[in-house]
Order: C-alpha cells, then structure tokens, then sequence
C-alpha cells in the first residue's frame, strides 16, 4: 500500500514572495502520529494547509490516499490554532456544521454529534453557547467537530497553544485515549517539544528561512500514554534531545 | 444607599434638577423674552391645545421614517451582499456610494420634489438616503470580516457558495448589521423630519413634523414648537428601542455584548 501522506520534493512560495518551504521530502504511513515542531516561519502551519489543499504548491507532488490533496478532502479534517466555532450556534449544532454542509440527513446528524462530543467528555455541555464554555472546552467541541467526518487524516494547528499547562497536559491525554477508539493518523503542529515527544511516534524538526525538514526523530515511547510516561527516564531523555536539536537549528538561523 | 438603588433614583434626580432649572432660567428672563423659553407647563399644554394635529403629523411622519428605514434595509442587505462578493466589486461601486452620501439632502430635496411631487415618496425617499449608507457600510464590512479559518473550514467541507452565504458570512455578521441598524434606526425619524420639512405636502392633514415646525415657527408658538420637538425625540425613541429589541431577541443568547459577567 503507497503511504498515506507523501510529499516530493514540494516547494511553496506565496506569490511573488521568499520561499516558505524547500524541497520537502516524507511519508506518512497509516496510524503515524506526526509531529512538527520547528521555529516560528518555519512553515509548519503550512504544511499542513498544503495537506489539505487549502493553498496551492509552488513545486514537487503531495499526494494523500493515492490523490491530489482536493480530491482527498473528504478524508481530511482540520483543528485551528483557535476553536473556530460558530458562536450563533450551540455547542451540538457546531459539531453537526460538517456534517449539515455534506447534507448528511439531520437525524443521524445528530446522531454522530452526540457521538463525538460523548467521545470528548462534553456531552452535557450540547445546549451551551461557545461563550458559555472555558478555553480547554471550546477546543474540545472544535475536536469533535472534527471527529464528526470520521477524517482518515486529522491535521492540528497548536490546538492547545493557548492554554494553560494543566488543561493541555490533560488534552493531550484525552486525544490519544480517543485515537485508540478512531485510528486516525495525525499530523500536529506544536512549539511545545514536551507535547510532541508526549504525543508522536514521529518528530519532524523544522528549520526556518527557507522552511527544511532539518531533522526526523523517531519517538519509540510504547502506547497508550499516560502520566507515568512523562515520569519515564526515555520520555525525558528524548525532550532533552529534541530541545537540544532545536535549539541548535534556532542558533543557526541568527 | 445601595448601589442599584443610587443608580435608578440619579436620572431621576437630574431630571427634577433640569426642570427646576428651567423654571428659574424662565423666571430670569424679562417678561417681553419670557416666550423664547415656555415653561414645562405651558408646553404640556400646548400637547393638551394641539393634540389632533401633532398626533396626525407625528404619524405621518412615522409612515414615511418607517417605509424609508425599511426600504434602506433590505436595500442595503441587498447592496452588502453583492458587494462582498469581490474587492474588485467594492471598487467600482465605492465611489458612487460615497458621492450619494456626500450630495446634501438640501440639494437633492427641490430634485426630488419636480421628480415626485412634495409627500410621501419625497419623504420616503429622502429617509431612505439618510439611512442607507451607514447600514450598507456597516453591513459589507461584517461579511467581509469572516474569521479565515472559518472559511477555511466550510470550503473543506465543500459548501457551497450559498452556504458559506447564508449559514456563515450572514450570521457571522449580525453584530455588524445591528450596528448599522442602531445608527440608521436613530436618523430615520431625522431623515423623515428633514425630508417633511423640504418636500413634506402641506394638503389637508399629510404634513409631518417637519411641516408642523414650519407652521409653528412661523406663528410664532414656542410651546407648541417645543411640543413638536418632544413628539420627535419620541419617535426617535421608539426607532431606537424597536432595534434595541430586535438586536436583543437574535443576539442575546450568543453574542458577548449580553454576557452578564462583571468585567
């Protein structure tokens, strides 16, 4: 079986502008959980856009599932840096919003919505407004409004920038525990080395100016992950690692 | 005193104030001077002697303030709509709505009037200039102001461009049409009161507030004028608090201007 996310040799620059990356080069088999970590303008984000086909290439071929990345799009599903969510609607009709707009009948919408928010803890929340809801859950309905496409591919923008460490340590837990259940493979944009070690199987260490794939570190941490993972001398040995690699790509670029 | 309690008997407490003052400034004033400022009483008197005829023209005002703020609406909503479509778009239509907003309503009344004749539609028309370029300003912006990622997000689902309409761009910008709608809701009854006065018909009984204030002031009815300004303020009043209402009844539940934390 061909990998599930490839890139040869992919370019992009915008416009007229810099290049933003230089000749990527990976493959993403099924079930990687891939994290990309790397200085800011590295274009990470970027990456992942490109995955999705929301902006074009400038050169080289991204294929996912054997396709170019519109034609993929049904299997592809996105979390933002932000929750994103529509704040005119309640929490279940934001989870039912992917759904209603690939005109998914409105009783099994509500079906699969019940579903996913059950799955991120948040199922008594349903009726609440966004605003009525903490940061940590906001980003918990924009996870399962992202579930609710059951996506082959989930791509994460530093969902979890913004919050506080607790509330982001107890996320990062929760989204392996439901990739046990939905065998999705992710690619999950970060600035925190402790949450990708946490979380991948694979680190790939972005450098900036143009973005490269500076560096690939395996992450062999057994699954599933818990607390006493982050107690573990392998799991603290690694973020030492990768904190040192980045620092060292970051040192380059002054 | 309480808090709340000091809060709701204040503007009670200006107004008594305004009102003494009133008295004294009229007390003041020499007796040949004394009509330039009627006291209170003498102008809810003047509601009392010309009851029938401020009613009459206080509705047939609101007729042409309402037809006029309606009209600049659903024009505007309309306008908003095609404008969003493009930057391009917005470019060549900007201008010309600009250079409508600019030309003063005193210019364009006499036009009006050989166009239409003095009465309603004048009138109409004239609000309707008033009140339609902060609403589609208003309006345009908040459909061009939809969060990227949202957008992002509906062409990932591939919705379709109606959809990205009417289920994200139109909701998505509500707090900005009830903006527009606020400052249009406030000159509407202006709008119908300056579009009277220009090309109101004065025939039997069609005369608005506008017309009425020509009538006064030429009689030289202070009170009567001071009637007239109140029956407007009144108008005004109830534009603004039916806006305030509407705003309330679609926003309330979601919007972050009705959260009731104390920050």
């Amino acid at each position: 079986m061909p990998p599930l996310v490839e890139f040869n040799q992919v370019e992009k620059r915008y416009g007229e502008g810099p290049l933003i990356l230089d000749r990527i080069n990976f493959a993403a088999e099924r079930g990687d959980f891939i994290a990309l970590i790397g200085p800011s303008g590295c274009g990470k984000s970027t990456i992942l856009k490109l995955i999705a086909g929301l902006s074009p290439i400038s050169g080289g071929t991204v294929t996912v599932d054997g396709m170019i990345p519109d034609n993929a799009i049904e299997e592809l599903a996105f979390v933002f840096q932000e929750p994103t969510l529509l704040p005119w609607l309640t929490v279940q009709k934001n989870v039912e919003v992917p759904l209603r707009l690939r005109s998914t009948r409105s009783d099994r919408r509500a079906d699969l919505a019940a579903k996913c928010l059950q799955l991120v803890g948040l199922s008594e929340r349903a009726h609440y407004y966004p605003r009525q809801l903490s940061g940590g859950q906001k980003m918990r309905v924009s996870i399962a409004r992202a579930l609710s496409l059951s996506p082959k591919i989930l791509l994460l923008d530093e969902p979890f920038g913004a919050l506080d460490e607790m509330t982001r340590d107890h996320l990062n837990e929760e989204l392996l525990a439901i990739r046990e259940q939905k065998a999705w493979t992710a690619f999950f944009v970060t600035h925190s080395v402790a949450e990708a070690v946490f979380l991948s199987n694979r680190i790939f260490v972005l450098s900036a100016n143009p973005g490269r794939l500076h560096r690939e570190v395996p992450v062999d941490l057994p699954y599933p992950r818990t607390e006493e993972t982050r107690q573990s001398a392998r799991y603290q040995s690694l973020v030492a690692d990768v904190s040192k690699l980045l620092r060292s790509v970051e040192r380059n670029q002054l | 005193m309480s808090k709340s309690l000091l809060s709701r008997t204040l503007p009670l407490f200006t107004g008594v104030l305004f009102i003494a003052l009133w008295y004294l400034a009229n007390a003041m004033l020499s007796s040949e001077r004394k009509f330039l400022l009627p006291p209170p009483h003498l102008i809810l008197q003047a509601f009392h002697d010309q009851g029938p005829s401020l009613w009459s023209a206080a509705m047939n005002t609101l007729r042409g303030a309402f037809l006029g703020f309606s009209l600049a609406v659903t024009g505007s909503f309309v306008v908003a709509l095609i404008l969003s479509l493009t930057p391009l778009v917005r470019a060549s239509l900007y201008p010309y709505l600009m250079i409508m907003q600019m030309t003063p309503i005193i210019v364009i009344a006499p036009i009006l009037i050989l166009w239409a004749g003095p009465g309603l539609v004048s009138v109409t028309v004239i609000t309707f200039l008033i009140c339609f370029f902060p609403m589609v300003v208003n309006t345009t912006q908040g459909l061009i102001s939809t969060d990227r990622n949202l957008v992002d997000l509906f062409r990932m689902c591939k919705a379709t461009k109606k959809q990205e309409i009417f289920l994200l761009r139109v909701p998505a910008a509500l707090p900005y049409f009830f903006t527009g709608l606020r400052i249009a809701a406030t000159l509407a009854p202006i709008g119908a009161i300056v579009g009277d006065f220009y090309a109101g018909n004065s025939a039997g009984g069609q005369g608005g507030l506008g017309f009425l204030t020509i009538i006064y002031s030429s009689q030289f009815k202070m009170p009567a004028l001071f009637a007239t300004a109140v029956t407007s303020c009144a108008l005004g009043f109830l534009f603004a608090s039916a806006v305030i209402a509407l705003s309330w009844l679609s926003m309330h539940k979601w919007h972050d201007s009705y959260s009731r934390t104390d920050s």
